[in-house]
């Protein structure tokens, strides 16, 4: 279980990124986070990651806090950011370094399976498409059998198409060891296709707007009337997310605007 | 080689596909006949004509009588000088003299460039600390350090080492510096995901990261080191291919300071092919054709 206690996270030039956000996503959730640009998604993540740290405010796994990267934690980003000078068998593997090379190969072998790779395991990130490369990194980041994993609008930069078969290898992946997931997107679609529940953010600073349990049972049909309205709802809350200006930012405008 | 070597791999079978990873540029030096090599070969050829060309008018004019041929001495001379040299044994023994200069000035060179374009590249502030210092260093043209050189370490070995050693110095401080500074974040990030310990993160992140840009820096310092040994052994060499250059000047024997020209070049190319070959396998990974350089 994911526990983030009145989390906020001010950049040093002043940017108040996350303003005391309270989530707790229970084991084996798969979370969705929405929002429009600036509303402190991609932060609140690289803080769980471990990768920043918070102004003030606590991330709880379990019962560890988290305060840098764990073994726990597992992180795909938006790019795959695979090495390019290890082949893909070692880029998955990259994790695995404490097990014995005949450990490590099965359980390569296997992942690789699990995301439609097999067979590419001895060539070169470079010579893989972008949704393999990707596919690549997901495998590389479940292999470890962490807790928690977070995912940075993962499938943003792929066509339709690769995106959904994605979906399915993510599931396939998942299914195996069930982590807690959380992940963020600009896609509405996908959001309700994968998350069992989606949470709307509101910018400036960032906090949660709304949320929406998604009872939809699995596999989602796209076409369905409860994929459809929950999507319409979703964007409905979306637009209002991002409307309501906060109104001494208006007043300051204004008064900027008489000076000169 | 980049684009063949793919679709041979990717459309092996199984069984060749086990050992493509252990012996990767065997499997390249294997395949079938790559494009991108025969379009090399017939640049290559076609790069001979002009200088040929040229050689056969030289030639040619010289043996019809346009010319004496006395400070421009024709091919055939050339050729029969450096065969004579061959002969004698002189041409090995300077040769191996230059080579040794070069080998131990570039070896010192690149090592100290090394290791404190890595200190300065890793550490901020030991790179505001030495940066400012050393590139105040390299606006000094490298020949004007001779006389202080030859005044601290004699006019034998040591004084044309050390010249060589500046000369390499530089370029491989600063490659290495750029390279190590200019890392990627996001594959940094990768490595903190994974939890790497400092030592981790340079032997499985940072070095493979910046070794291409390195291999490039040791072969521009490699090149300069040929440049700065025919300076060094301008002043007061017995031995060495910058030696027979100035030899033939004094004897009035251009034929000899072409021959000595012809070896210089051939050995730079030899050494820089050596240098690609040897650290071939380190690369194979990389998205660029490295021969076309």
């Amino acid at each position: 279980m994911l526990r983030i206690d009145a989390l906020s996270k001010t950049y040093a030039d002043g940017n108040k990124a996350l303003d005391t956000l309270d989530l707790t996503i229970g084991a084996g959730e798969i979370v969705a986070l929405v929002g429009g640009s600036g509303c402190g998604k991609t932060t609140l993540l690289r803080l769980i990651a471990g990768l920043d740290t918070a102004t003030s405010g606590q991330i709880r796994l379990d019962d560890a806090v988290i305060s840098g990267p764990s073994a726990d934690v597992g992180v795909i980003f938006q790019e795959p950011r695979l090495f390019p000078w290890l082949t893909i068998d070692d880029n998955v593997a990259f994790g695995l370094s404490d097990l014995s090379a005949f450990e490590r190969e099965g359980l390569v072998a296997n992942a690789l399976t699990r995301v439609g790779l097999s067979g590419h395991g001895h060539r070169w990130p470079r010579e893989l498409s972008g949704g393999q490369q990707q596919r690549a990194a997901i495998a590389r980041a479940l292999i470890t059998r962490p807790r928690l994993l977070i995912m940075d609008e993962p499938f943003s930069a792929l066509d339709p198409t690769t995106r959904q078969s994605l979906h399915r290898h993510l599931l396939s992946l998942w299914d195996e060891s069930r982590p807690t997931v959380l992940m963020v997107t600009h896609d509405v679609e996908e959001a309700v296709s994968l998350a069992d529940r989606i949470i709307v953010m509101r910018p400036n600073p960032g906090r949660l707007h709304e949320e929406f349990p998604n009872l939809l049972s699995r596999p989602r049909d796209r076409m369905g009337t409860g994929f459809e309205s929950l999507s319409r709802s979703i964007l409905k809350s979306l637009d209002q997310s991002l409307k309501p200006a906060p109104q001494p930012a208006a007043r300051a405008t204004a008064g900027e605007a008489a000076w000169w | 080689m980049t684009f063949p070597a793919s679709t041979t791999q990717a459309g092996a079978p199984p069984a060749e596909r086990l050992d493509a990873p252990a012996s990767p540029n065997v499997a390249a030096g294997t395949m079938p006949v790559p494009a991108p090599a025969r379009r090399w070969g017939t640049g290559g050829i076609v790069g001979f004509v002009l200088p040929f060309a040229l050689a056969l008018v030289w030639e040619a004019s010289v043996r019809l009588g346009f010319s004496n041929g006395r400070l421009m001495p024709p091919p055939s001379r050339i050729g029969a000088t450096l065969w004579d040299l061959a002969q004698t044994g002189e041409l090995a023994s300077h040769a191996a003299a230059t080579l040794w200069r070069v080998a131990a000035g570039f070896g010192l060179g690149a090592a100290a460039g090394t290791v404190l374009g890595a200190v300065s590249g890793a550490s901020p502030v030991m790179r505001r600390i030495m940066d400012p210092t050393l590139q105040a260093l390299r606006a000094i043209p490298s020949i004007a350090w001779v006389p202080l050189f030859i005044l601290w370490l004699g006019i034998f070995e040591a004084s044309k080492v050390a010249l060589i050693a500046v000369g390499v110095f530089f370029p491989v401080y600063l490659g290495v510096a750029a390279a190590l500074s200019g890392v990627d974040r996001k594959i940094i990030e990768v490595g903190r995901v994974f939890r790497l310990s400092r030592l981790q993160m340079i032997r499985r992140v940072t070095l493979p990261a910046i070794l291409p840009a390195w291999i490039t820096a040791l072969r521009t310092g490699l090149g300069l080191g040929f440049m700065f040994v025919v300076a060094a052994e301008f002043m007061g060499a017995s031995e060495g291919l910058g030696y027979l250059l100035v030899d033939g000047q004094q004897l009035g024997r251009p034929d000899r300071i072409l021959a000595a020209i012809i070896a210089f070049a051939v050995l730079g190319k030899l050494a820089d092919g050596l240098l690609v070959v040897v650290t071939r396998p380190l690369l194979t990974w990389q998205d660029v054709g490295r021969d076309r350089l």
